[in-house]
């Protein structure tokens, strides 16, 4: 096989895909190739076995684990967001034919050694026990300014300029505590650290408005879930690509990458034969050359539970945030709860999957306060993963590189990483328009 | 149709070899179609189509492979509740009736465990006349002779517990009955099941059952 497409996409993780996907409807000829054979790389969702083969070889999985094939265990933990752009990318390009979805029950917020429900309207801030009396007040005049606030009326500005003034000053305004700011900022701004406290106040309003907004949509908490873990994802977007013309080689490890006199990118060779394309798009493990380490080293504990976590009102999943400031640390810690009802485990058993940055030189010490809140574990996998990203922006050698999966709660970072290697590839601005019906493709089938 | 009439939805996935008429099939059942030399398909895998059986009606939503079968990329997510699958050779191709074995052991091992296959050698309308008359046998064009046999089709399915059919999507042969025998073995949907589904979110928010698909004759 000798062939030429107009760019091949190395890597199934789900960035490429979602990138394999949009240039396929765009019209352009794509080759997405995987030297794995699954769908989903760094994001993919794996059985049991699969699991303990790749954290604890030398172990084989309890049998009182149930079935290998009905777990589905990411290795990347995250929710999308209701209201977020993934949401809205699945929404545009109808990959949501293949992928049902199910609200995550519940969002939690640690204070004071304590988990609480994050209130998400001004009625739960009254009712919830995160916080005093007279806090409760403030925090509820916080909401309805947040709520309230219109661009084009000034009456609603209550003297703030979001462009101007700190979050730090916003806070001032309201009076609220510092154990109040952690949740806020934290749990529903979902900011990592600190820093946005000195920054105009404008993205984490913007913030806290996606995080109502999504717990608006359908109710429980903000964030919604694939029925099967999010390594349908990938495979949703991989399909969306194969329906318009793409080319899918799983199990394909690259053996060559032939470059012009310039040193740009001009196809590779495989098991299979030669590929041609002017351009290449791939996750950071195709070209280890070209990315430079973050600085941040990630953990990952996959907990297998066989009960729900404790004060969490037995709820079958959960986001549960544990500020860095409650436990004296400069990253948050995140808590992803999953269970048999979003078809990931088996049955009565639960997934709790810790994550957040390393800070020490023992980094299993540091997510002690998370083990505390989940009580008794059936087994614990671990693993620590380092961030990369390109070194360079593609333009130089048509090699389009995208970065690792951050430790982030959501998705919202790597549509941001999508819209911008689209930019980088295409030239131009993602504009998403609505894919065509079912019933236009199937006349499209039928001509 | 009656309103009141219940729908079962069945999810029915296509897997054989390239070139077999897959969605050649489909596209006869759907729309009473067919087309000779029929590129692959682009922009266009999903196909419902509506069958009634007596008092139930089944909504057929017809997944095609795509193309992602090529290289063996086939996603799990291709296997995932499907309750129906048409296993699909060429009879006058013996390649395609070994990959059809392949396609029944990768469906045991990756589908439900209740999952119903329909093996259908296609093609039928090449070798029909040799069928009928065995003095044809002179013809010159081997590649449009029959290779394999009813028999070996036939003991597939016995071995395997799959429906057997030959079928041409050229002339219909067959076709029709393909779908509705699967959806004389398709069980009525559990009430479990329809729990289950309500809890499900609709991100678009906007009405899923459209009125626009047909109902075949069947």
């Amino acid at each position: 096989m000798e062939e030429n497409y107009d760019v091949i996409v190395l890597g199934t993780g789900l960035t490429e895909c979602i990138l394999s996907g949009l240039l396929s409807v765009d019209g352009k000829k794509v080759l997405h190739i995987d030297r794995q054979q699954f769908y989903g790389g760094e994001s993919a969702s794996l059985t049991l076995s699969q699991v303990y083969n790749k954290f604890k070889p030398n172990k084989t999985p309890a049998e009182s684990l149930g079935k290998d094939r009905d777990w589905c265990i990411d290795l990347i933990p995250k929710f999308l967001m209701a209201n977020g752009e993934l949401t809205n990318i699945l929404v545009h390009t109808d990959v949501t034919r293949y992928i049902e979805f199910k609200q995550i029950s519940g969002s939690f917020v640690y204070r004071d050694g304590r988990i609480a429900k994050v209130p998400s309207n001004e009625m739960e801030a009254i009712k919830s026990s995160l916080m005093g009396f007279f806090e409760k007040r403030r925090m509820k005049s916080f909401l309805e300014f947040i709520t309230n606030y219109k661009e084009e009326e000034v009456g609603t500005h209550k003297g703030l300029d979001l462009d101007k003034n700190t979050m730090d000053e916003v806070y001032y305004k309201y009076g609220l505590e510092k154990g109040t700011k952690d949740f806020i900022g934290h749990a529903m701004a979902l900011w990592p650290n600190d820093d946005y406290l000195k920054e105009p106040a404008r993205e984490t309003y913007d913030r806290i408005i996606l995080y109502l907004h999504s717990v608006a949509r359908f109710g429980k908490s903000p964030y919604i879930y694939p029925l099967y873990g999010l390594g349908e994802l990938p495979q949703g977007f991989a399909r969306l690509s194969a329906i318009y013309g793409g080319t899918y080689m799983l199990d394909t490890p690259i053996e060559e990458v032939f470059y012009d006199d310039d040193g740009k990118f001009t196809g590779v060779k495989t098991k299979e034969g030669v590929a041609k394309a002017p351009i290449v798009i791939a996750d950071p493990t195709y070209f280890p050359e070209k990315v430079k380490k973050v600085g941040q080293k990630v953990i990952r504990a996959i907990c297998i539970l066989n009960h729900p976590v404790p004060n969490t009102h037995d709820t079958d999943s959960a986001q549960i945030i544990i500020p860095q400031n409650q436990i004296g640390r400069k990253n948050d810690i995140y808590i992803a709860v999953v269970s048999h009802s979003h078809n990931v485990t088996a049955k009565n058993q639960y997934l709790a999957i810790i994550s957040t940055v390393i800070e020490t030189d023992r980094p299993h010490v540091e997510l002690e306060p998370a083990f505390k809140l989940l009580g008794p574990t059936e087994d614990v996998l671990m693993g620590i993963a380092e961030l990369y990203e390109p070194l360079e922006d593609g333009s130089k050698d048509h090699i389009y590189l995208s970065r690792s999966y951050d430790p982030s709660s959501h998705f919202e970072t790597t549509t941001d990483d999508v819209k911008d290697l689209y930019r980088r590839v295409t030239g131009h601005d993602l504009v998403l328009k609505k894919r065509k019906t079912v019933e236009e493709e199937e006349s499209l089938a039928c001509e | 149709m009656s309103s009141n009439k219940q729908i079962t939805a069945v999810k029915l996935v296509l897997l054989g070899e390239a070139a077999v008429g897959k969605s050649s099939l489909v596209l006869r059942f759907v729309s009473n179609d067919f087309q000779e030399n029929k590129e692959p398909t682009i922009g266009a895998a999903f196909l419902t189509q509506r069958c009634t059986i007596g008092d139930k009606t089944i909504k057929y939503e017809i997944w095609d492979t795509a193309g992602q079968e090529r290289f063996q990329s086939l996603a799990p997510m291709y296997y995932r509740n499907a309750q129906a699958a048409l296993v699909v050779y060429d009879v006058t191709k013996p390649k395609s009736f070994i990959k059809a074995r392949h396609w029944v052991n990768e469906l045991h091992e990756q589908a439900s465990k209740n999952i119903i296959i329909a093996l259908c050698g296609n093609k039928y309308d090449i070798v029909e006349s040799e069928d009928n008359d065995a003095s044809t046998e002179n013809e010159d064009d081997d590649s449009r002779k029959r290779k394999v046999s009813v028999q070996e089709g036939q003991t597939l399915a016995d071995d395997e517990g799959l429906l057997f059919f030959e079928t041409s999507a050229k002339t219909g042969f067959n076709v029709n009955e393909v779908f509705t025998t699967i959806g004389k073995h398709i069980p009525e949907a559990t009430s479990s099941e329809n729990a289950a589904g309500q809890e499900r979110v609709d991100l678009t928010n906007r009405l899923d059952s459209s009125s626009t698909d047909s109902t075949c004759q069947c």
